[in-house]
């Protein structure tokens, strides 16, 4: 399956270093962030990162499963979904 | 670009709103393994089955990942087994050797059920034929996996009475033979007008003679995602209500899409169709009666329903049918009793009957379905309810379907137990005048007169 790019969402409680942790992570990783937006709201953290997989040696699912683990050293939830899904669901 | 705002509604969904893939229901033909020796026949079955849909269960589970979207189950079905079997099975004993068959195939494959013990007799029944509906109570009640369906009218033949009469007797008899778990054989066997050849749903799945090979059929869902969208437009107007609707199943469909088009390529199968239904599940909040109340109504069963239901249907179709060129199967609004939480109160609360359920069955997608009803109940009664039913199909060119459930040992207001995603259910009274000699009648209802359109 060609690799495309990927929607990396985190929720939960907002701390310090959140997006650090998570940028450190896909920098190691020669993943490149193409585009970040974040949100707090009644304290809870939203970021929401759409990043490029392409020339990424990692597969999707090693991706996933690493940034679920950084997720919890942060107490945080990391989601790594495929852009396709938003893409079928909010264009046409 | 996507935006955060797109990416929270979606996740929303998933998350909160029971948004889910229903079903990836891969279709096998099994009429390559015909052969006249009942025991070769059984080993092609099985064979073919754990090849072709070997890598379904993985396949589904990689997809779920790649979009952390549920896939709640992963089936087969098979060509019609009164069809496959029909050289080989002498009696219904031989055919109950199949129905055990598929039930090994499935589980070796790690689906969550087969469908396809099924004949097709809308006119008239070949000798296979009856003895595999003969065989219905045997197979359902010593297999676990194995669903079944009977398809014994439609518009263009008429209604099959015979064939109505014989099923009216299994029902019984499969409820008699599993009676140890609440007669759950029943919850297993729906009977058709009209049934679709391509319908990834259980019970009635089964891969019709005019299908390929091999074909992937995709059932989504959603009832919890319209519920929601509905919420925000209280007291506004029709224009208002339909628009979302229409909206939500759109983006609901699309899902289905999405899931059909990657598990096609993954495994090599080519998709036949997305089937838009909205099928509830017991869960709160994943309920169909849940959006007719909150169009307006108390209670699913009021006065309304009927025109609340139409109209969700039609929205359902009108915005599914956009984000895939391929719809099929049932494709519409299910409203199983046992399966829907909903659906469950408004019988309890007394606001629902099988009557109205009958009168729903004419505008929404399939019919009197999932429905418990008390285990003295007459066998020929059971007829007459399909009879009815069928005609509803018949005159109206649409899929209807009965999959009632006779609990022996219980009456009418005490609650069977199915378990899992059959859920729960009140048994509801039937009317109890006869119609005996109604049923009695030898033959069949000829087709109506609209069907001759050639």
């Amino acid at each position: 399956m060609e690799k495309k790019k990927v929607i990396i969402t985190v929720l939960g409680k907002d701390t310090v270093g959140i997006i650090a942790k998570v940028c450190t992570y896909l920098s190691e990783n020669g993943i490149n962030i193409l585009d970040i937006s974040q949100t707090v709201v009644s304290e809870y953290f939203n970021m929401m990162m759409i990043v490029d997989l392409s020339k990424s040696e990692k597969e999707f699912a090693d991706l996933s499963a690493d940034l679920e683990n950084v997720g919890k050293d942060l107490g945080v939830s990391v989601k790594c979904q495929r852009e396709e899904i938003f893409e079928m669901m909010h264009r046409i | 670009m996507i935006t955060n705002w797109e990416v929270i509604e979606t996740n929303h969904m998933i998350e909160k709103e029971n948004l889910d893939v229903r079903t990836i229901t891969i279709g096998i033909s099994l009429l390559d393994c015909i052969d006249s020796n009942l025991d070769k026949l059984n080993e092609n079955i099985y064979n073919k089955i754990t090849t072709v849909a070997k890598d379904l269960v993985k396949t589904g589970e990689e997809i779920e990942k790649n979009y952390c979207i549920p896939i709640v189950n992963k089936r087969i079905s098979v060509t019609p087994i009164a069809l496959v079997g029909g050289v080989a099975c002498k009696s219904p004993e031989d055919f109950v050797t199949i129905a055990k068959t598929l039930d090994r195939a499935a589980k070796t494959v790690g689906v969550n059920f087969i469908g396809g013990y099924s004949a097709l007799v809308s006119k008239g029944m070949t000798p296979a034929e009856e003895n595999l509906i003969r065989s219905i109570p045997q197979a359902l009640a010593s297999t676990e996996l194995v669903c079944s369906s009977v398809n014994v009218g439609s518009t263009k033949t008429g209604i099959n009475m015979d064939a109505v009469r014989l099923i009216g007797e299994v029902i019984k008899e499969t409820a008699e033979l599993t009676k140890e778990n609440d007669s759950l054989g029943c919850a297993k066997f729906v009977v058709f007008c009209n049934a679709p050849d391509d319908n990834p749903f259980m019970a009635g799945a089964f891969h019709g003679v005019t299908e390929a090979d091999a074909i992937i059929n995709v059932g989504v869902s959603g009832p919890g995602v319209v519920k929601t969208a509905l919420e925000k437009v209280r007291g506004e107007s029709f224009e208002v209500l339909c628009e979302t609707i229409k909206k939500t199943a759109f983006k609901v469909t699309r899902v289905g899409q999405l899931v059909a088009k990657e598990a096609s390529e993954k495994l090599g199968i080519p998709f036949g169709i997305i089937d838009l239904s909205l099928a509830p599940t017991p869960a709160v909040g994943d309920s169909v009666a849940d959006i007719l109340c909150e169009i307006g109504l108390e209670y699913a069963g009021a006065p309304g329903t009927t025109a609340a239901l139409a109209l969700l249907n039609d929205q359902v179709k009108k915005g599914g049918i956009m984000a895939s060129s391929y719809v099929g199967g049932l494709s519409g609004a299910f409203i199983p009793v046992s399966e829907d939480q909903g659906m469950i109160d408004a019988v309890v609360a007394g606001a629902l009957t099988l009557e109205k359920l009958e009168a729903m069955t004419c505008v929404c997608s399939v019919g009197l379905d999932m429905i418990a009803i008390p285990g003295d109940t007459k066998a020929t009664t059971i007829s007459g309810i399909i009879a009815d039913e069928m005609a509803i199909g018949m005159i109206n060119q649409k899929t209807t379907a009965v999959r009632v459930i006779p609990v022996v040992g219980k009456g009418v207001g005490e609650v069977v137990e199915f378990g899992g995603l059959l859920g729960y259910a009140p048994v509801m009274p039937v009317n109890q005048f006869s119609c005996d000699d109604f049923v009695n009648r030898k033959g069949r209802i000829p087709a109506p007169v609209h069907s001759f359109k050639n």
